[in-house]
């Protein structure tokens, strides 16, 4: 799978059609993303696997988000998972002053094994644009926990959520975050300076989630104190309307992300 | 067009997080934690998560300062070492050893802590001295 990868990197960095290309690389022990420029570092090129499938994933959509505002005219190449993809495409429909647009990114994808897609609980854990391997079969959204009701769970959500550091990384790790002034920062939305966050912290984002979370998971792995954030923006989508099957395609009524243009 | 993650321990408490800091074109752009650190396994705390954000920053001290009629004035290293000396020997002649305190860093070495904690102890005479890493 890694080799067809790799030749079709190849390909799109000798003929010139991307700058570079984001990925991961893998050094000894450790894997961390790069942005591949020249066909000879390829050799290094990770998929994110090192002790057990997945388990190096980083959030490689962000980083294109920002070389893309870095450098403008550039075309870059992106490695994706069915996750990543997703969060690309979140990316692209944000209506804002400098958008990710679709003709700056060729994105080069593989499906995941299907035992992280077990562990990942994901629904669709291939790409569209699929260059190495076949779809794996994705685990029924409907049948997960957590997709009941918001006020039934609430009691033990507050419990949940009362173990959180906020350390922030949730959203720092987001690859659909990217918002100039994030509303959790915000003391009229907020309290600030306080722990545990009051429950707003949390509600707060998982409310402007709706509609866009992909369920990748990287905020869960990122979480100091074991939050189940995946389930928690279901549960708060599902009061929206989503379709706990098919995440995605649900607008919050008054919400638009801060820096997004509307109704020009 | 170069990015880079470096591979670091964070700085700020004696855990030892790892952590990649993100250069582009060798500006820090941002710190992601390491996946595959035993220590920290994909996670940091609120600190970790900004540890790239002082090292560039546009209001990060570069010169020594020193308030003069109420005013901080950038002056030399050589004024400034003068000034804390003796202003350090007034306050303990005038209020004894005790009335100083040190607070080392974990932003520094551990050679430069053992030579503060010198100073501190054999230095000046007293016991007060802390670190902000005693979590």
């Amino acid at each position: 799978m890694k080799e067809t990868i790799k030749d079709k990197v190849k390909e799109l960095l000798s003929q010139g059609k991307i700058t570079g290309f984001v990925g991961l690389r893998q050094r000894g022990q450790d894997i961390s993303p790069y942005v591949f420029t020249d066909p000879e570092e390829l050799e290094e090129l990770s998929l994110g696997d090192r002790d057990r499938p997945g388990d190096a994933r980083y959030p490689l959509v962000g980083l294109l988000g920002d070389l893309t505002e870095r450098f403008p005219t550039e075309i870059f190449g992106l490695l994706v998972r069915g996750c990543d993809e997703r969060a690309l495409r979140v990316r692209m429909a944000d209506n804002r002053v400098t958008p990710l647009s679709p003709d700056r990114v060729i994105p080069v994808g593989f499906s995941c094994p299907p035992e992280l897609a077990q562990a990942c609980r994901c629904h669709k854990p291939w790409p569209d644009a699929l260059t190495a391997g076949e779809p794996t079969p994705g685990v029924n959204l409907a049948e997960e926990p957590f997709s009941g009701d918001l006020l039934e769970e609430m009691d033990k959500w507050t419990d949940i959520l009362n173990r959180c550091v906020k350390c922030f990384g949730c959203r720092d790790i987001c690859p659909v975050c990217s918002c100039r002034e994030c509303t959790v920062e915000q003391e009229a939305m907020v309290p600030q300076r306080e722990l545990p966050p009051a429950p707003s912290f949390l509600m707060t984002r998982a409310v402007h989630m709706v509609g866009r979370c992909v369920y990748c998971g990287l905020c869960e792995q990122a979480c100091p104190a074991d939050i189940p954030l995946k389930s928690l923006y279901r549960l708060v989508a599902a009061a929206f309307g989503q379709d706990a099957a098919a995440p995605g395609a649900v607008t919050v009524p008054y919400y638009t992300p801060t820096g997004a243009r509307t109704g020009e | 067009m170069k990015y880079k993650a470096t591979l670091t321990t964070c700085p700020y408490c004696g855990c030892g997080c790892n952590f990649y800091l993100e250069t582009v074109d060798g500006r820090l752009i941002g710190t992601l934690p390491s996946k595959t650190s035993p220590v920290n396994q994909g996670r940091l705390c609120v600190k970790g998560w900004n540890a790239h954000a002082f090292v560039q920053h546009p209001k990060r001290l570069t010169k020594p300062l020193l308030r003069k009629n109420g005013e901080l004035t950038e002056v030399s290293w050589d004024e400034a070492l003068d000034f804390t000396a003796r202003r350090l020997k007034e306050i303990k002649e005038a209020g004894g050893p005790d009335a100083l305190a040190f607070l080392a860093s974990a932003k520094i070495t551990n050679e430069e802590n053992y030579l503060l904690q010198k100073l501190a102890r054999a230095g000046v005479g007293t016991n007060n001295i802390d670190h902000c890493a005693r979590l």
